[in-house]
């Protein structure tokens, strides 16, 4: 079923990447640690699936015929949070008991606790499976629903990446979309010499899916890939291969696996957030 | 001489498919013909029943083992409510709890070893975790699958299950109780994990038994001991009540199909009444349903003397299933021969 596109300001998009970021270094200081790379890396394509693509209701977060969204990198949930918070999923002050004894919200999220999370992660390599589930059952419900499953680079390491690629196609999954965010780091390194994946557009065309590459931070072609995943009429499974840089927006972060995982002092914070604000050139 | 396909009828597998013709030799037969002899697997045929009775949630799953596992018969009936992942149990495991978010109940049915074992992470991680409601069929547990060797044993679920917390885990010993155990849990809104046979096992009963969370049902008395057993030895426990009788040694049997959470108060009860007591299972006695037994009498501070009787930590040896349940003290015979140990020894 083919839907239409919503009518959304660049500006707002931009914002909205922004707060993503700055909302990631704030909750990262309550916690003295965070994912900023993997947060950063995925801004724009988290804002525009959730203010301009995704049909969600924080007023009834388990309305069956929602989009869903779920995160094989887990790890990047610090980076949901603020916008499901945003979206009035919950309110900003359960937000900032990040991580405090007894809290809906840690590191990665967890779908009974957090309003909005549709799926818990943090085992790298589960949720495209758990995603053909949600699929082939909504699409049994016949719901107009989609499933949207953002993954790592480092994850299509995962042999159930593989299984499950194989049988969305298998399925016929058009209602589900795929997002690589190839942010090129992992904990270990740069993705290309721990363990090269490319190339990835070959792979997942020849696992029977629909394939798109762009860049992940250029709002524009965000919006077209995004709008060719999620609203147009197709039989099988589609994906985005997003090439992003980890970290990006901060100058000292972008392109470093260091920043895979950190914590910034107060002055760096504050010189982050500066540059969050202002934009880098 | 009478071949598999005429001495035995399952109803739930359709002989049109096998390729074996009259003009065969009468000891040959294929995949269809071995099926037919799972008589205690009727997975399928229940999940039918409850569809039909308007159960609209229920869905299937299985990873190239629908035939083995007797779920094909639900597919050719359901074809939409029917997902064979292929050898992909992983994400077989995570489809399924997908599934569950979408108002399905999703039905895993799989060999235990590929399923409990392979997927066990799957299952702490994607089904226990969220604690959705799925169930999961594990069968051809233990080592019913004999000769077929090591990989396909399964002699750790037990272990590995009863830590995963929001996991409920029951052993249905027969088909009667295969059924009861699906159609009579369908309210309980987490998981649950039912280890089951090979489908070729004795049945036990002739009518249902009260099944329920948390519950076991005695199946005789006696004065002198209690075992409790699971799954294959139910039966041998059994034999080997009547075996005892007739030596004037009364054993109290009782089919403990709750593993996790366990019948504390059977247990209980049992050490009050005579102090010994024995666990049976097709299992590693290590952190098996016995070690569950144990805790429960540990922890009461109950002084009982337990005999933990299954599989010693080790792997098996290779051979037909019959044997090696003789040979490893399994059968009727063996556990007999324990219960006189205990019983001298206490």
């Amino acid at each position: 079923m083919q839907r239409p596109r919503k009518n959304v300001s660049k500006e707002l998009l931009a914002e909205k990447a922004k707060m993503i970021r700055r909302e990631t270094v704030k909750l990262t200081d309550i916690c003295g640690s965070g994912h900023y790379g993997s947060a950063f890396s995925m801004a724009e394509l988290v804002a525009a699936l959730y203010y301009e693509f995704m049909h969600v209701d924080p007023g009834d977060p388990q309305w069956m015929d929602r989009d869903r969204f779920t995160m094989g990198k887990g790890h990047a949930a610090i980076g949901l949070f603020p916008v499901l918070a945003d979206l009035g999923f919950f309110s900003w002050d359960e937000l900032y008991s990040y991580t405090r004894l007894g809290s809906p919200f840690g590191d990665h999220p967890d779908m009974r606790k957090v309003k909005g999370a549709d799926f818990s992660s943090g085992s790298i390599g589960h949720n495209l499976s758990v995603s053909v589930g949600m699929a082939l059952g909504l699409r049994r419900r016949k719901s107009p629903a989609r499933v949207i499953c953002l993954m790592g680079d480092g994850e299509q390491a995962e042999g159930q990446v593989w299984e499950a690629a194989m049988s969305a196609a298998h399925f016929g999954l058009g209602n589900l979309l795929g997002i690589v965010d190839i942010n090129k780091v992992g904990s270990d390194g740069d993705v290309s010499e721990t363990m090269n994946n490319e190339p990835l557009h070959e792979k997942w065309r020849a696992f029977g899916w629909d394939v798109e590459r762009i860049d992940g931070h250029d709002p524009d072609a965000v919006g077209d890939a995004l709008n060719w995943g999620l609203n147009a009429d197709r039989d099988k499974p589609a994906i985005i291969l997003a090439d992003t840089v980890a970290g990006k927006g901060v100058s000292f972060m972008e392109h470093r696996w260091q920043w895979h995982l950190g914590y910034l002092g107060p002055a760096d914070r504050d010189r982050a957030l500066e540059e969050i604000e202002k934009g880098l050139s | 001489m009478n071949t598999v396909y005429d001495t035995i009828r399952n109803p739930a597998v359709d002989m049109a498919e096998s390729t074996v013709q009259t003009d065969f030799d009468d000891k040959s037969w294929d995949m269809v013909g071995s099926l037919n002899l799972s008589l205690q697997l009727p997975t399928g045929e229940a999940l039918i029943e409850l569809v039909e009775q308007g159960h609209d949630d229920i869905v299937v799953c299985t990873a190239d083992l629908g035939r083995p596992t007797q779920v094909i018969n639900f597919g050719k009936r359901y074809p939409d409510r029917y997902f064979n992942f292929g050898i992909a149990e992983r994400n077989m495991i995570g489809a399924a709890a997908g599934l569950a978010t979408t108002g399905h109940l999703p039905v895993i049915s799989n060999y235990s070893f590929f399923l409990a074992l392979m997927g066990a992470e799957n299952i702490r991680n994607d089904i226990a975790y969220p604690n959705l409601k799925v169930r999961m069929v594990g069968t051809h547990s233990g080592i019913a699958m004999g000769f077929y060797g090591t990989s396909h044993h399964c002699n750790e679920d037990i272990g590995l299950l009863r830590a995963i917390a929001n996991l409920t885990v029951m052993a249905p010993c027969d088909a009667m109780t295969v059924r009861l155990a699906l159609k009579s849990t369908l309210d309980h809104d987490g998981p649950i994990y039912f280890r089951v046979g090979r489908g070729r096992e004795a049945p036990i009963y002739e009518q249902p038994p009260e099944w329920r969370i948390g519950g076991s049902h005695q199946l005789r008395d006696g004065k002198d001991a209690t075992i409790f057993a699971i799954g294959n030895l139910v039966k041998a426990s059994l034999d080997a009540h009547d075996i005892l009788a007739g030596e004037g040694i009364g054993l109290r049997v009782v089919d403990a199909y709750s593993i996790r959470p366990i019948d504390e108060a059977a247990i209980l009860s049992a050490a009050k009444a005579h102090g010994v007591i024995l666990s049976a299972e097709e299992h590693n006695i290590t952190s098996g349903f016995g070690s569950a037994v144990a805790e429960v009498l540990a922890s009461h501070g109950v002084s009982a003397k337990l005999v933990r009787i299954g599989m010693p930590d080790q792997y098996s040896l290779l051979g037909p299933p019959t044997h090696l349940y003789k040979h490893y003290g399994l059968d009727g015979e063996g556990v007999a021969a324990k219960v006189r140990d205990a019983l001298k020894a206490g």
